[in-house]
């Protein structure tokens, strides 16, 4: 079985964010970018599937500017067998849409035919949570999204999700779409050998129009904003005075 | 970070380790800081992690056992070690590349264990009375038999407090020389337990507490010629053969860690406000930031190009102490301004700048000092000119 792991290469988790000044998203320029955490999760169960011996290839492809053939890289590191880039854009700040990706990954999947495509449940840039969805829609495919859990059993695969107010197991017909949840594992890091491997692996680069798509932006982003500022807060020194100091604040 | 160059695989080389370092080594330093120890089974995790990463030894050849990067390659991996704890990244091991030097049965018994981090190493060279002059030696081993004994005293000895087997330099016979008398040096590997071989704790440092220097021992040591690394009286050849780049780890370290003090500088000079403004907004405080930040630049340029150097079997011993005497002495400005830049904040143990203004004192020291590596620089033009 093939594994199809699609990768976004998104801004550090620990850079501070800048909105730009004509509010028409965040600042991207000389910011350090890395693969969204979620899709490295994904890779790592990719990665953990292949060495279980439940799945043959591990293939990561990301779709966005040239510059996400570092983070294929990365992924080909960590144990990626090979990767696919669709350059889609020449231009950081513009974002590929969830459906417009789902549409190329579509085209992907019919030419690959993996088993089971593994994604992160959202990218931590715009938190959109839907790629997944729409290229299970789009395919016909099962899903099962926030997997903190999977066990692939021939045909089927039994997936724990985080969902609210606790945890739900469901059985899925393979193939699938599997979207994964901070828990599911703790990716590894790269190794040296598969670091100096890494540039040997193949990538193949490819354009939407390969897939029929076109790129074009559907959506408008009508402003972007800073999130307010938290106002500082006070000690109190006695549950009394935390009691009083809610009253007058009038939320008890 | 300077990517001059640097190829992708180098970069990403620099990227996991220094992810590693953040993720593995950053959430323990306070608390080995404060202890000054760090705990076994702490030292295992970061070890075994190391191995199964494959970085393990890295700066041995693929044919023993390691991944055969080249000086450039480690140097790299080690500039990125530099930012985190030096006694928690000692069990990112490096073990010394003299045990290249190992014959016969010692290939078994300490160089492959050392490379697949089953027994570690420690290097003793330095004794109370023989800092700079290495050959003022006064350790000694005499020949009784077939064996060797071996007596005196090395102190400074990083790492032996987790060493199974250490590397000593001993003084093993004088040469006369018009020059006056000069002293034949031995290498020797001592196991740890070797009857007449002990190991203490040495003194409490200002500079990378929990990264102890010990004192080794030895009284009436009895050692055989199997324990002898490379020829006896060869010890300056094996010294010359092997410890020739161990500044350039001192220089790329330095460079490493002041990346990260630069980091906290920085972020604090555009955060802290006085006077209604941050206070990166003074020039008193932007140029300094500028100062500190170009030096960096510099000394990082100045260790990677004396490690490519020697990858390219050009002479690099100039250029090596150019870069062990830059880096040091620039690590030594810019934690001082980062402090500078805090405010009293800086020297509070709330913060970790003042722990990276005391471990930089020592890196002017070790691996020769800033005087004698401007020693060997000037010697080195000015013997080109036979003065």
């Amino acid at each position: 079985m093939k594994v199809l792991v699609p990768v976004k290469r998104v801004i550090d988790y620990n850079v501070k964010v800048r909105v730009k000044a004509d509010g028409s998203g965040v600042d991207l320029a000389n910011v350090k970018m890395s693969m969204n955490p979620f899709d490295e999760i994904a890779v790592e169960e990719a990665i953990r599937l292949k060495e279980a011996g439940k799945a043959d290839e591990v293939i990561a492809v990301s779709i966005g500017v040239k510059q996400s053939q570092e983070t294929l890289r990365t992924a080909l590191a960590m144990g990626a067998d090979r990767a696919i880039l669709v350059v889609a854009t020449d231009d950081v700040h513009n974002d590929i849409e969830p459906l417009t990706v789902a549409k190329i990954l579509k085209g992907i999947v019919d030419e690959e035919q993996p088993g089971l495509v593994l994604c992160g449940k959202q990218a931590i840039d715009n938190d959109m949570n839907a790629t997944g969805q729409m290229l299970s829609a789009l395919l016909g495919w099962s899903q099962a999204t926030f997997a903190s859990k999977l066990e692939i059993d021939g045909d089927s695969a039994k997936v724990t999700r985080e969902v609210d107010g606790g945890l739900q197991t469901i059985d899925v017909k393979m193939p699938a779409i599997v979207t994964v949840d901070l828990r599911l594992n703790e990716p590894r890091y790269a190794s040296l050998p598969n670091i100096m491997k890494a540039k040997k692996k193949p990538l193949d680069e490819k354009t939407p129009a390969d897939y029929g798509v076109d790129p074009a932006p559907r959506l408008t982003i009508v402003s972007t904003a800073e999130p307010e500022a938290r106002k500082a807060g006070i000690i109190v020194g006695s549950v009394d005075e935390l009691v009083e100091k809610l009253k007058e604040a009038g939320v008890v | 970070m300077t990517s001059f160059g640097l190829t992708d695989e180098h970069q990403m080389i620099a990227q996991t380790v220094r992810r590693f370092v953040e993720h593995e080594i950053y959430p323990h330093e306070a608390e080995v800081e404060r202890t000054g120890v760090v705990p076994p089974e702490l030292a295992a995790e970061i070890k075994r992690k190391t191995i199964e990463m494959g970085f393990y030894a890295c700066n041995f050849p693929e044919s023993v056992g390691g991944a055969g990067l080249n000086h450039l390659e480690f140097a790299i991996v080690e500039r990125e070690l530099g930012r985190g704890s030096m006694a928690l990244n000692h069990f990112f091991g490096r073990p010394q590349n003299i045990l290249m030097a190992c014959k016969g049965d010692q290939i078994e018994r300490y160089l492959l264990p050392a490379v697949r981090g089953e027994r570690m190493d420690a290097l003793a060279m330095t004794e109370p009375g023989a800092g700079s002059d290495v050959r003022g030696m006064k350790c000694s081993a005499q020949r009784d038999g077939g064996d060797w004994v071996a007596n005196g005293t090395k102190h400074f000895i990083s790492g032996a407090e987790h060493a199974d087997f250490v590397i000593v330099f001993m003084a093993t016979g004088e040469d006369q020389t018009p020059k006056g008398p000069k002293k034949r040096i031995t290498t020797f590997l001592v196991d740890r337990g070797t009857p007449g071989f002990t190991i203490r704790e040495g003194y409490k440092s200002v500079s990378h507490r929990g990264y102890k220097n010990m004192i080794l021992d030895f009284d009436d040591c009895r050692l055989s010629d199997a324990q002898v690394l490379g020829e006896v009286d060869g010890g300056f050849e094996v010294m010359n053969e092997w410890l020739y780049a161990t500044r350039i780890t001192v220089a790329t370290m330095c460079v490493g860690r002041a990346r990260r003090v630069f980091d906290y500088a920085l972020d604090y000079a555009a955060t802290r406000e006085q006077f209604g403004q941050p206070i990166g907004k003074f020039q008193g405080v932007s140029f300094q930031l500028a100062d500190m930040i170009t030096e960096i630049d510099a000394a990082d340029l100045l260790t990677l190009a004396a490690a490519d150097r020697l990858d390219k079997g050009l002479p690099a011993n100039r250029e090596i102490a150019s870069a062990k005497l830059y880096a040091s002495e620039m690590l030594a400005r810019v934690t001082d301004a980062a402090i500078q830049i805090h405010g009293g904040m800086g020297l509070m143990d709330d913060y970790p700048l003042e722990r990276f203004w005391r471990d930089a004192r020592v890196e002017r020291i070790w691996d020769g000092t800033s005087e004698i590596q401007r020693h060997i620089i000037s010697r080195d033009l000015l013997r080109a000119l036979g003065a």
